[in-house]
């Protein structure tokens, strides 16, 4: 793939990153939504960084908040019934939630943009799609509609469309769920973004074309120096494209490190369950092994770690240690070896066998 | 990957690891264009005889507003003389004359224009109104969407006719321009002001189902404004039942128009509509029923053009209500 040649000049009004710093911040975010039913703690202080060019994996089940804390990010929460309830979201150093909606608006696109699970319906369908990915430079920057679509088929070339000049005018349902994909992701990339969000991206595509799309998204991360938030339950694609993870449970961050750290040796019990529950090539004709029961209702989490209930190494009462009751005293997210944080009592137990 | 694709791969992609090999997947490209929603609506219109009769009407209808001498077989509306009056129809003269001596055709043929003229300008009045009022309800929801539905069910509360007869009354004394001078612009905005309500919770409909779609949140992911969102993404979207919605209007309006003109509000002498050849003729209905029948005939056939295009069109866009 060639390298970033033909490639469009980020936006002025974004500055390189004036800090050293990581280019996108997230501390403490907490979410719920206010339903008629009660408050829905979605996700509740979740703090984690993107630096230029790192893939960090979101990793977790449906319901475990990591597609809303994404769209907290994007400012697309349906708000109400979804409420912000505390933290802030640093972007380049800049709290995006302190920002005016303007503001606001000025960076998504160029400054972090996002592509969705399932691009069919990401797409409107009553225009081209060349106009769509065109619409972000005449909406930002206001290029001239000819010079547009010109980028739009730039694009299309680096998202690796075939005959993308002669494509640039069809309509989306003319597009195979994977080369809607790449439509997708030349939108989210026409600007040049610094961080990029994947919710999902391959979830909804059959798994070559999954393989194609990661590929993809890969060689452009390298290519731009973007940061990635990959957010998927898809322990492969995890493994394949991420630098670090983070798990996700019950809202909160129950694990993180780098992926071979916390794919070979997790410190939390739920990360474990999920290790255990990749199916083994070597097992095969034996049974598959689950998390026993259901993940919680995010409206009752309950006490002390959430995951108490189905964790195989649950303590209470007389065998717990002090202050480290599973039932009544919520692990904080804390580091249990170099560059490894997790949320559980007994962490230490786990990684030293 | 099976053993057989991975030998098919160029060596030289293995060595730099990029295997999935998706250069030039050539069988992506789809040849037969695949069929959108217009295209589809088309190819059922063209089977609907509905369609073609409506169209049929309403290009007639069209073209004698547009051009009536084409149509008034050489006559004069206004040269008249007594001497003709209230003649039955005959081969020269095919809809007879009124009580004037003016030749009827030429008369009838005349009021096409500003029958249409109305009820297309009270159509453009009430799709204004409403979508715009429809499209900031929908779009904005909450304490806007409340008042502005609460506005449209107390016009809802108001007959058509009635509320529409009320202003044209009292139009000639409120000295506003186009309302005081009883003219087609006054009935148009009596007609939309009065008949924008349906329009109104139609688009307010579409633009709630439509807002929640994907691509809205992915365009505002993107950075698109509010007003973007609206008027490019969301209002596009929306759109087919309200032209479906429309076009059966125009036939209501122009049928509204001549209600309002018999009853004596709405366009007044020398004005030339069928509304009021309808009402010169009613005093007549004995003598001289042909100065009733042929503007009632024609005024049915236009509303029926309308109508019966309206609902060819409901029938192709909306793929649920086809029998």
């Amino acid at each position: 793939m060639s390298s970033s040649s033909g490639y469009i000049s980020s936006t002025p009004a974004l500055e390189p990153n004036p800090t050293a710093g990581p280019v996108l911040e997230v501390e403490d975010l907490h979410v719920e939504f206010r339903t008629r039913n009660g408050v829905v703690n979605a996700v509740n202080g979740i703090s984690y960084s993107v630096d230029q060019g790192e893939t960090l994996a979101i990793l977790g089940e449906s319901g475990s908040g990591k597609s809303v804390s994404a769209q907290a990010i994007m400012g697309i929460l349906d708000s109400p019934p979804a409420v912000i309830t505390g933290g802030g979201i640093n972007f380049q150093g800049r709290d995006i939630l302190k920002m005016d909606e303007e503001e606001q608006r000025q960076i998504r696109g160029p400054g972090i943009a996002m592509i969705f699970q399932d691009a069919l319906s990401a797409l409107n369908p009553v225009y081209s799609v060349g106009f769509q990915i065109g619409e972000m430079f005449r909406a930002h920057r206001g290029t001239s509609r000819k010079e547009a679509k010109q980028h739009a088929i730039e694009l299309m070339d680096r998202v690796r469309i075939p005959a993308a000049a002669r494509r640039v005018n069809d309509y989306p349902h003319q597009f195979s769920g994977g080369m809607r994909q790449r439509v997708m992701i030349a939108m989210a990339l026409a600007l040049d973004p610094r961080i990029l969000i994947a919710d999902e991206p391959t979830t909804a595509l059959d798994v070559t074309v999954q393989a194609q799309v990661m590929d993809l998204l890969k060689d452009l991360q390298r290519d731009t120096g973007m940061g990635l938030i990959l957010i998927t339950h898809d322990l492969g694609v995890v493994n394949e494209v991420a630098d670090r993870v983070a798990v996700m449970y019950a809202g909160r961050i129950v694990e993180t490190g780098t992926v071979d750290d916390v794919f070979t040796r997790p410190a939390m019990p739920y990360t474990v369950g999920l290790m255990n529950s990749i199916p083994q090539v070597e097992a095969k004709g034996g049974r598959l092994k689950p998390i026993i029961g259901q993940p919680p209702n995010l409206a009752r989490i309950p006490s002390g770690c959430p995951f108490h209930p189905r964790c195989p190494m649950a303590r209470t009462g007389a065998a717990a240690a002090p202050d480290r009751d599973c039932v009544a005293d919520l692990p904080p997210l804390r580091v249990v070896t170099v560059g490894r944080e997790a949320a559980c009592h007994y962490s230490e137990e786990l990684l030293n066998g | 990957m099976t053993d057989q694709q991975e030998q098919s791969l160029d060596p030289a992609q293995i060595e730099t690891d990029v295997r999935t090999g998706l250069g030039v997947p050539s069988a992506e490209v789809t040849e037969g264009r695949q069929n959108s929603l217009w295209s589809d609506a088309w190819g059922q219109l063209r089977r609907n005889p509905l369609f073609w009769i409506g169209a049929f009407l309403g290009v007639f209808f069209v073209l004698m507003a547009i051009f009536p001498s084409w149509f008034a077989r050489g006559a004069d509306p206004r040269s008249c003389s007594l001497t003709e009056s209230k003649q039955p129809p005959s081969s020269a003269h095919w809809m007879g004359f009124d009580q004037q001596g003016c030749d009827y055709l030429a008369n009838v043929v005349y009021g096409a224009r500003t029958s249409l003229t109305i009820g297309l300008l009270s159509v453009i009045g009430v799709l204004l109104l409403g979508v715009i009022i429809g499209a900031v309800a929908g779009y904005y929801g909450g304490i806007a969407d409340s008042l502005l539905a609460r506005l449209t069910d107390i016009f809802f509360a108001l007959p058509l006719i009635l509320g529409a007869l009320i202003l044209l009354r009292v139009g000639p004394s409120t000295g506003l321009p186009i309302l005081s001078d009883r003219g087609a612009g006054a009935v148009a905005i009596a007609l939309s002001a009065f008949g924008w309500m349906t329009a109104m919770r139609l688009v307010r409909s579409q633009v709630i189902a439509v807002k929640s779609q994907d691509y809205v949140a992915a365009a505002r992911a993107m950075g698109a404004s509010n007003f973007r969102i609206l008027t490019r993404h969301i209002l596009p979207n929306a759109v087919a039942p309200v032209l479906v919605y429309s076009t059966i209007t125009v036939g209501v309006l122009i049928a509204a128009e001549a209600t309002l003109t018999y009853l004596g509000v709405g366009l007044q002498r020398p004005a030339i509509s069928w509304g009021l050849q309808i009402e010169n003729g009613q005093s007549l209905l004995r003598t001289a029923p042909h100065l009733v029948l042929f503007p009632s005939i024609i005024l049915s056939l236009t509303v029926m053009a309308f109508i019966m295009l309206g609902d060819a069109l409901r029938d192709a866009l909306d793929p649920r209500q086809r029998s």
